[in-house]
């Protein structure tokens, strides 16, 4: 009897803080939430709507009739036109379109013959985007006049198909590159959000703001060794995936350093901020939870972007791990170069100057 | 008059409800030490954190070393040593590393830095572990480094706030030594206490009790205003003797100690030996004068101590 007291008032005392933590209390409602929208509304693993371009190089009415059969599928989206191939793959490199659909000259006299009426040029890093549209080589096409009898009706394939970066389409091609975005969110935003609540917990705060120190020097010297941190783990993470998973490296180093380095900064911008928000170490580590679970869900690590509905699409853009995932892809994967991904690289720039803006002016050097 | 280095007119501190200090003035000299005598709780911590700018005031004025409290804090932090309640220096730095780094933080050149520490290494007997980490420090080792990082950049003022809480008696005697020396030398030193024999040293005393300024003066002016007001009582029966004193409305506290009974009387009570043989029937009594101290200064001054 007197067991179950002690196990009641255990109880008792544990639901009463319960309901005082509201970071924790947050959490029992915000998670399952969370967890059901993304997986069951955003994320989906049927891939549509690929932006891709079409480099026509033939100008025939039987070109305009096969870019409107392959739009009608849904699959692809068609967000550009060519004029040469070699433009093609320099948007592919960069980024801008995941493939290239090129219709040749001669597309009436192979459309005549029977063959692949003309070659898809795909960014292969994607093993789920590539796997969609190795769908299309032998997609239904259905041409008028001198076509032999049966041609383009699925048996044959309508197009040959060129997979850039990842020919054998393999995921950890993918997922390598990816995971260093995923895992330097995760260590980089909870390092530096128990950095500043620590001093706090500890006693070290009150004394240095009796000291002529500025916050914004405070906040920089803090987060300066957290760079080194990030770098190192960048270099183990890639470094690894190269020699033991064999992952190619098509870029350079300088440009993955100038990529990195702005995400390294937004995250700890970011973890600054909840170093500001937090009362204790433990919230400061439950606000983390709330920037890594979707980052990992929505930033295309997991899913590819394309595929996502827009909604889900302007939550994953607020994320920094969403613009290093395009960046560290291109870089590395398709030898990008840094000047080519401008938009990411200056998004996340800003990120870091408004991030660590709010966490120095709400940073004061007082207790009130 | 001599310069004032800190004047706080009406100083008032509220937390939601609770009014952590009221209507506090004070006027502190330059150059002094100047203590704060009162429990837990009676806002010592809290107006030495508006001093020092680190709370805003709810209502009143402060005016340190002639600066405008909030607002000039900044200025004011080049000039000011303060040393918190709760240790402030990093357990994982070693003694030296921490020195170092508080001098840098004060923007100290790396030259005048090394003196400056080698110095105060000296001076507080902390070369011998000047390698130790501060978190594998006794109290008085502690507290004799966060005093040494309080004056690397010889502050004119100094906050302590029970700077001797966690140290031992010898180490406080040691401690107050080098408090005289700071003070000596021109600093003026305001500290916050709650033991007796550390109020005593104080230049200037000023007692606080639930966030009330309840008396103040220096030490002599406050053992003064008790001339002739503390009886010491021997008798028999000394746990009767001090029920009934306690009963009589002249009497404000009554405490045993050892085989005595110390009486306290109220302001005003003419003849206090008559006064306690008159209404006390006992015929063992002995009563004679006897010296006031701080801590009947305390009682008399708050309701804290009164009838107990």
């Amino acid at each position: 009897m007197s067991s179950l007291r002690r196990v009641g008032a255990i109880t008792a005392k544990e639901f009463k803080q319960l309901s005082r933590d509201r970071v924790t209390f947050g959490m029992i409602v915000m998670i399952p939430l969370m967890q059901l929208i993304l997986f069951g509304y955003a994320i989906s693993t049927t891939v549509r709507h690929i932006p891709v371009a079409v480099v026509d190089n033939s100008g025939s009415a039987a070109a305009r009739v096969i870019a409107e059969q392959v739009r009608v599928t849904q699959v692809v989206d068609i967000v550009g036109n060519y004029n040469t191939a070699a433009e093609a793959e320099t948007a592919i490199v960069a980024g801008a379109v995941r493939a290239a659909l090129v219709l040749p000259e001669n597309l009436t006299q192979r459309a005549a013959g029977g063959e692949p009426v003309g070659q898809w040029l795909v960014d292969g890093s994607d093993t789920m985007v590539s796997s969609a549209l190795l769908g299309l080589r032998t997609m239904p096409l259905h041409l008028e006049a001198g076509v032999p009898q049966g041609a383009y009706q699925g048996a044959t394939p309508s197009f040959e198909v060129a997979l850039f970066f990842n020919p054998e389409r393999r995921s950890e091609v993918n997922i390598v590159p990816g995971l260093t975005a995923i895992i330097l969110t995760m260590t980089l935003v909870l390092f530096t959000a128990v950095a500043l609540v620590r001093e706090r917990e500890r006693g070290n705060m009150e004394l240095l703001i009796t000291t002529p120190i500025h916050p914004l020097e405070l906040m920089v010297g803090k987060l300066v060794p957290y760079i080194f941190v990030g770098l190192v783990q960048v270099t183990i993470i890639l470094g690894l995936g190269h020699l033991v998973f064999s992952v190619p490296f098509q870029g350079q180093v300088l440009g993955l350093t100038a990529v990195t380095l702005p995400f390294i900064a937004a995250s700890l911008a970011l973890g600054l901020l909840f170093s500001t928000l937090a009362e204790t170490q433990m919230q400061a580590m439950q606000m983390t939870f709330f920037i890594v679970m979707p980052s990992i869900l929505l930033s295309g690590f997991m899913f590819p972007f394309d595929a996502m509905p827009q909604p889900a699409q302007y939550i994953a853009e607020i994320l920094p791990a969403t613009h290093y995932m395009r960046l560290i892809r291109a870089v590395f994967l398709r030898g990008a170069d840094a000047a080519q991904l401008l938009p990411d690289i200056l998004w996340l720039l800003g990120f870091t100057v408004v991030m660590l803006a709010i966490a120095t002016k709400r940073f004061r050097k007082s207790l009130d | 008059m001599t310069e004032l280095a800190i004047r706080a007119t009406q100083l008032s501190r509220h937390f939601g409800d609770v009014i952590a200090v009221d209507n506090v003035n004070l006027e502190i000299p330059a150059g002094e030490i100047y203590g704060f005598l009162g429990p837990n709780g009676s806002g010592k911590t809290t107006i030495i954190r508006m001093l020092c700018g680190l709370l805003t005031p709810t209502v009143g004025e402060v005016s340190v070393l002639g600066l405008d409290i909030p607002a000039q804090a900044e200025t004011l932090r080049r000039n000011l040593g303060y040393m918190t309640q709760k240790f402030a220096l990093y357990d994982d730095l070693t003694v030296e590393e921490n020195m170092r780094f508080m001098s840098r933080i004060h923007g100290l050149s790396r030259a005048d830095a090394t003196a400056r520490i080698e110095e105060l290494l000296d001076r507080y007997a902390l070369s011998p572990m000047r390698t130790r980490f501060a978190g594998a420090m006794s109290g008085g080792q502690r507290q004799r480094l966060a005093l040494a990082v309080a004056t690397l950049h010889s502050p004119t003022l100094l906050f302590l706030d029970e700077p001797t809480s966690a140290v031992d008696p010898e180490n406080r005697r040691d401690f107050w030594e080098k408090l005289f020396d700071l003070s000596d030398a021109g600093t003026t030193i305001l500290v916050s206490t709650h033991y007796m024999d550390e109020a005593e040293r104080c230049h200037h005393l000023a007692i606080l009790e639930t966030g009330h300024l309840r008396n103040q003066g220096t030490p002599q002016e406050l053992l003064g205003q008790l001339h002739n007001r503390v009886v010491e009582i021997s008798a028999d029966d000394l746990r009767q003797v001090k029920q009934d004193a306690l009963r009589l409305p002249q009497v404000q506290s009554a405490a045993q100690q050892g085989l005595h009974l110390r009486v306290l009387l109220r302001h005003g009570t003419a003849d206090p030996i008559s006064y306690l043989h008159t209404h006390l029937k006992d015929s063992t009594l002995t009563l004679t004068h006897t010296k006031p101290s701080l801590e009947d200064v305390f009682v008399a001054s708050t309701d804290t101590g009164t009838k107990q």
